[in-house]
């Protein structure tokens, strides 16, 4: 099936506009794709009429030009006339936005859809979802443009059964300047499912790694997902909601009862390298480590900061993710203490983790990560900055992402995310450096490299 | 391939719910999973003729249909070393419901582990492997492996298991026979990939590993009732 009329249309009609009510969801997204995308927009109303200066359609097949991507926001008991009249015309696929159908106990009214779009070999994602968010192409989401935050265009794509949880990710990847390819609500997910969505994107030039949150998967569909992901050569992140178990089912046997439901769910994933998310910090950070590196580590941490505590904070998280913090011999120490400044020459301490105190000055910081780099004891860099120190500037994030780009050793920064840093955190964002706002989230970002195997 | 025989047992079972422990042996049996030398004992004679044979120690287990979990039950007497110890466990067993015979059983020594599978909703057949005995719900000290096993998965199984060391050799105990140990996972792995459609979930508990061998004491194949 193909999906690119989906999410890279260059027509898009919206179906159910109201001529009364600009605040209805159709409106919504009629308005934003015609004011704000370069996509080509018509509305569709069996009243016809105007809508913005805009002639509004009777019916779908009144449109001069073929339509790639129809958004159906109808109600429910019109939309299985209408995505036949889409089919018919020939249109690319659809977006059904409406809900009113297996959520409700309408299986009957979804059945039909689907069976329909089957044997046209149509694709669309939906019903009761947001749709589709292809950033700078369309945006399919009924949430008025002014409300949304929008990431920037980047290389994580986000699947996800809820559309709240998928709006709120966009929220927090704009927050942590995580890059989006591609969103998608997938809601019902009658036709289009999980495994379709990996499928596609596993092949799309524009995404580097692939999340989804997922609530279930239908009889046997875990399994067909698992091993698709673990053919997929880009890393796969998924975060699932519903883990205690639901209600106390009489179980028979010991395996029945230890092997419940998110168990199973939790270890399959791992054994297929499939990297799984338990909470939002956890999926943020990963999304962020493995949007910009995917060599994997084993998983041995140097960590180079300019406060003592931050330093033995940030080795009691590695410590228990299992992360090493290998100590430094004695003439490593040394040949990174040549390089130091005067001021911090004598009182640095240098065992790893390494203290540069708060009178080390940015080039103290880029002489250690570029040694730290260039051995082989460690496989990754840990530097937690604290900008407020008198000898940090601006600069340095771009410095020593320099160091990353030379030497190809991971390198993750933990700087606060206030305002007045944001320049230094740009500089390490901006150079492909992940940058998180915490040290527990810095470590996460490093144990994302180690669990994803596969990449 | 599913062999006639297998099939004709699950077959039989399924009005019951779940297969009774000796046709559970003989299926595992059939697979070369190694269980101890046992007789399905329905007079006293063969109970007799079983240790003229093979000797004592053994241990009696009750066959009933009707009882599933036989230690709640007191249908489970380890360490029988005589003659008159096994005539009375049987007089006793045989007043027990729906009573269809004594399992008399060689008694086997070693580190009590557990292996299992369930058929999952999403994810289909899964194999459960960990420490066994009768707590361990409690310990709950497993790994689940989505089915079939591959050779090199079994590593990465036991490594994973928070006692794991007790099966490598702790404070001057042998390691268990991991070849042996090996055998067994990939045999059950091949069995229930064969039996998936007819069984809900498979307790093997324990499994007893030594140094020499692995061999399933006790085993609970319970079907689904589609």
């Amino acid at each position: 099936m193909d999906f690119r009329a989906l999410f890279q249309p260059k027509t898009l009609a919206v179906i159910g506009v109201s001529l009364q009510n600009d605040q209805h969801p159709a409106n919504v997204v009629f308005n934003k794709n015609h004011l704000r995308y370069p996509v080509k927009v018509f509305p569709v109303n069996p009243k016809g009429g105007s809508l913005q200066g805009e002639v509004v359609f009777k019916k779908i097949a009144d449109i001069p030009q073929k339509v790639d991507l129809a958004v159906i926001a109808a109600r429910a008991e019109h939309v299985p006339e209408i995505l036949s009249e889409c089919i018919k015309c020939g249109t690319g696929g659809a977006a059904v936005i409406s809900g009113g159908f297996a959520e409700i106990g309408r299986n009957d009214l979804q059945e039909s859809l689907v069976s329909m779009a089957k044997k046209a070999d149509f694709p669309f994602i939906g019903p009761n979802c947001l749709g589709i968010y292809a950033p700078s192409i369309v945006d399919s989401f009924f949430l008025p443009s002014e409300r949304m935050v929008r990431p920037e265009q980047g290389n994580v794509a986000v699947v996800s059964q809820s559309g709240g949880i998928l709006v709120d990710q966009m929220l927090k990847f704009k927050e942590e300047g995580i890059g989006l390819s591609l969103g998608v609500s997938i809601g019902n997910k009658a036709m289009i499912r999980e495994i379709d969505l990996l499928k596609y994107l596993e092949k799309d030039p524009a995404t580097r790694v692939i999340a989804f949150y997922v609530e279930g998967f239908a009889r046997g569909e875990g399994r067909d997902f698992v091993l698709a992901a673990a053919r997929c050569p880009k890393p796969v992140i998924v975060i699932k909601s519903g883990k205690s178990p639901g209600g106390s089912k009489a179980v028979s046997s010991h395996t029945a009862s230890l092997a419940g439901d998110y168990e199973v769910f939790s270890q399959v994933l791992a054994q297929m390298g499939v990297v799984e998310a338990k909470d939002e910090l956890e999926l943020i950070s990963f999304c962020e480590s493995l949007s910009c590196y995917q060599t994997p580590i084993e998983g041995k941490i140097g960590i180079i900061t300019g406060s003592g505590g931050h330093g033995a904070m940030a080795v009691d998280v590695c410590s228990a993710h299992g992360l090493l913090v290998p100590g430094l011999a004695t003439p490593e120490q040394e040949r990174i203490r040549e390089d130091l400044s005067r001021s911090i020459k004598t009182i640095a301490s240098l065992g790893n983790p390494i203290d540069l105190t708060g009178s080390a000055v940015d080039e103290d910081f880029v002489s250690t990560a570029r040694h730290l780099s260039t051995i082989p004891e460690i496989d990754c860099v840990l530097m937690l900055l604290l900008p407020y120190l008198p000898g940090i500037t601006s600069d340095l994030g771009a410095r020593l992402s320099s160091i990353y780009q030379k030497e190809g050793k991971a390198l993750i920064a933990y700087v606060p995310h206030v305002e007045k840093f944001r320049m230094l955190i740009e500089g390490f964002e901006l150079n492909g450096v992940p940058v998180s706002h915490s040290i527990e989230a810095a470590v996460l970002m490093a144990e994302a490299l180690r669990r994803c195997q596969p990449c | 391939m599913l062999k006639k025989q297998i099939k004709e047992t699950l077959e039989a079972s399924k009005h019951n719910g779940w297969v009774l422990e000796p046709d559970a042996k003989a299926l595992l049996h059939s697979y070369e999973i190694g269980v101890p030398r046992f007789t399905w004992a329905v007079n006293m004679d063969e109970a007799l003729q079983f240790v003229r044979e093979h000797g004592f120690p053994v241990v009696a287990k009750v066959v009933s249909p009707q009882i599933l979990h036989k230690s709640d039950v007191g249908g489970v007497v380890p360490g029988i070393d005589n003659d008159e110890k096994l005539h009375d466990t049987f007089q006793r067993f045989s007043k027990m419901e729906a009573f269809a015979g004594m399992l008399v059983e060689e008694m086997d020594a070693g580190r009590e582990l557990m292996i299992g599978a369930k058929v999952d909703e999403q994810f289909g057949p899964i194999i459960l492997f960990g420490m066994g005995g009768t707590a361990v719900e409690i310990y709950n000290d497993t790994v689940l492996r989505m089915a079939p096993l591959q050779k090199q998965d079994i590593p990465f199984m036991i490594k994973n298991l928070k006692a794991h060391r007790l099966l490598e050799g702790y404070r001057g105990s042998k390691p268990v026979n991991k070849e042996a140990l090996t055998k067994v996972l990939l045999a059950f792995s091949d069995l229930v990939m064969d039996i998936h459609e007819f069984i809900e979930s498979i307790d093997l508990n324990p499994v007893l590993c030594s140094p020499e061998q692995c061999v399933v004491v006790d085993a609970r194949i319970m079907l689904n009732r589609k």
